[in-house]
């Protein structure tokens, strides 16, 4: 293999450079192949279009599908003016839509020559940097020969290299799971390939982009998700490619509850992420309150988003346990975002609550309930999802705060805790503990980390000033479980009386 | 002026294109004979025109009129596809042969 070092062209499109370690390989051609509707005219028009808007890199369009009118309408909508980048000088089109009404009679061999001058006519035109064309199986279909276009389209990439220009050729695919593209074109530009995908996974659409190959060059593996986003174009999630580099503080925040702070050996640390697990009405929401309470009677900005209850039913419960969340947003310290999980798919629900947090920078996020997003996402596009949201929250030095429904009252586990629990630095899990026909509620910290705390299972209780906790359950066993026991009391001393030093005996 | 106006787009002196241009013209001489203008251009040195014209493939003929606009692609050898697609010649058949 040859140490030939690849120089990279940072495309601009949001994440793609850190799935694509750096952006395209420079002066080459790329081959972004898709099924239909999967981006690949959102994509080449966006190479185009961020290299004139970020790296002020002129750009020609080759369409062979739709007209330039087609293209200059379609991604007015993603917010771009290309006929003002036109008449800037750094768009041109080389128009080689098909010319309806026109007969055309094969006789004799031929090429493409006049497309080439054509684009080679562009390039020198507006100086452009960047080329796009899109999409190659058009040609295939319209000019019958195939070994021809094959020669001839291979003929363009090498003109373009020369030429020192980096581009983007689009073709089709006919399955999100097959051959690379149509007509084989993946045969001449076969260095560098990039797969979109549309897959309807569970009846939901799921949007992924992949790095097939670079050839001399590193690039990040695997399918990646990304959404197409009004004024921003294709925005790529970059999951894996985050790193784990956030610093980890030793500064302790409340939790808003004093006698939490000290079952968690002094409070949470100031960047960690807390998961509070429990079934329905165990009291998660109620710690969400305090938790924002807390931030705020320490100075501190809050962000809530509530995907549960509505405004205004969050703002009564708080209210009726002695917290005035209408005051905190007054005084700016708050901001509470209220939504049906429904309203989006999640993956643009993490570009807007990023979006929100960059806003609004607040100290504490919370989100109430992380399992309510559960339901509008394939099992797999949540776990992206927490795997995403916590790691930009941690980047972010902030503490982050995130409750979970368990589906089963006593007891139990759900999908969000076992994508979530390795990921979060402390785990709180409240239950439900029956006890002579009687519910009583049982807190315990499950996972500190970097820290000592209290092992105990907590009886609490709620009243209008908030949350209580009491001594521990002593004479019960298999909380957590969900199958409380009655044990002896005798038992337990003779149990602890095991773990005894020998200055007892 | 003529009937027939044709445009023959060609990239550079190729043999192809020196084909082209001499099987138009034998074929033209003989079907219409004086009644024809036919310009060359190369797009090699006319991209402009081959951007302004829409045209892909060289070399293409251009029967600009009469209407409606018609297109041949190729180095115009088969003589009866290049009849039918002037319109000099409406059996379809020929034309597949």
């Amino acid at each position: 293999m040859s140490e030939q070092f690849v120089e990279k062209l940072k495309t601009g499109i949001e994440g793609f450079d850190l799935i694509a370690e750096g952006g395209l390989a420079k002066g080459r051609t790329t081959l972004v192949s898709g099924t239909a509707g999967s981006g690949k005219t959102v994509f080449a028009a966006q190479f185009l279009a961020e290299g004139i808007r970020k790296f002020g890199e002129p750009g020609v369009f080759v369409t062979f599908e739709e007209t330039p009118e087609d293209i200059r309408r379609n991604v007015s909508s993603l917010g771009w003016d290309v006929a003002a980048w036109e008449a800037a000088g750094q768009w041109a089109f080389v128009d080689a839509s098909p010319q309806l009404g026109e007969d055309t009679v094969f006789s004799g061999s031929y090429d493409l020559g006049a497309l080439l001058a054509r684009i080679e006519h562009a390039v020198n035109k507006v100086s452009a940097q960047r080329v796009a064309m899109d999409s190659l199986g058009a040609v295939f279909s319209r000019f019958g020969d195939t070994a021809i276009v094959r020669h001839e389209l291979f003929r363009v990439a090498s003109a373009l290299r020369k030429m020192g220009v980096t581009s983007v050729m689009t073709a089709e695919r006919n399955r999100e799971y097959g051959d690379v593209a149509r007509y084989g074109v993946e045969e001449f530009v076969a260095d560098n390939v990039i797969i979109l995908r549309n897959v309807l996974d569970s009846e939901k659409r799921r949007r992924t982009v992949e790095v097939l190959k670079f050839r001399g060059t590193s690039h990040q593996k695997g399918e990646f998700p990304f959404t197409i986003l009004t004024e921003r174009g294709i925005v790529v999630i970059p999951l894996s490619a985050i790193e784990l580099k956030q610093r980890s503080s030793n500064v302790r925040i409340t939790s808003g509850n004093p006698a939490l702070d000290q079952m968690c050996g002094g409070g949470f640390f100031r960047d960690s992420i807390l998961l509070v697990s429990g079934a329905t009405g165990t009291g998660k929401t109620l710690m969400v309150t305090e938790f924002v309470a807390g931030g705020v009677r320490n100075d501190e900005r809050c962000l809530l988003f509530a995907f549960e209850e509505s405004r205004e039913q969050l703002f009564r419960n708080a209210v009726g346990w002695g917290v005035d969340f209408e005051r905190f947003e007054e005084e700016g310290r708050l901001k509470v975002v209220c939504e049906y999980p429904e309203v989006t798919s999640l993956e643009d629900r993490l570009i807007s609550m990023k979006a929100a947090i960059h806003a609004f920078k607040p100290n504490r996020v919370a989100v109430d309930s992380l399992s309510a997003l559960e339901r509008v996402s394939t099992i797999r596009g949540f776990r992206e999802f927490v795997i995403s949201l916590t790691s930009f929250i941690k980047h972010q030095e902030i503490a982050g705060l995130f409750t979970n429904t368990t589906p089963t009252l006593l007891g139990g586990e759900s999908v969000t805790e076992a994508h979530i629990s390795t990921l979060t630095d402390s785990i709180i899990l409240l239950r439900y503990v029956e006890m002579y026909g009687e519910m009583r509620r049982g807190l315990t910290v499950l996972k500190m980390r970097g820290s000592q705390h209290d092992k105990d299972i907590r009886e609490f209780s709620i009243d209008s000033d908030g949350m209580h906790i009491g001594k521990p359950f002593r004479n019960v066993g298999g909380i957590l479980a969900g199958n409380p026991v009655r044990v002896d009391p005798g038992e337990i001393e003779r149990l602890s009386g095991l773990f005894q030093g020998p200055d007892r005996i | 002026m003529n009937k027939y106006t044709l445009k023959l787009y060609v990239t550079g002196q190729t043999t192809r294109s020196q084909s082209a241009v001499a099987n138009l013209r034998r074929t033209c001489e003989a079907a219409l004979p004086g009644q024809y203008d036919l310009t060359i251009v190369d797009v090699l040195e006319n991209p402009q025109l081959a951007e302004d014209n829409k045209i892909l493939a060289t070399p293409t003929l251009v029967r600009e009129s009469p209407h409606p606009t018609r297109r041949i692609i190729g180095d115009l050898s088969d003589e009866n596809k290049v009849l039918f697609g002037l319109g000099l010649r409406q059996n379809e058949e020929v034309a597949l042969l």
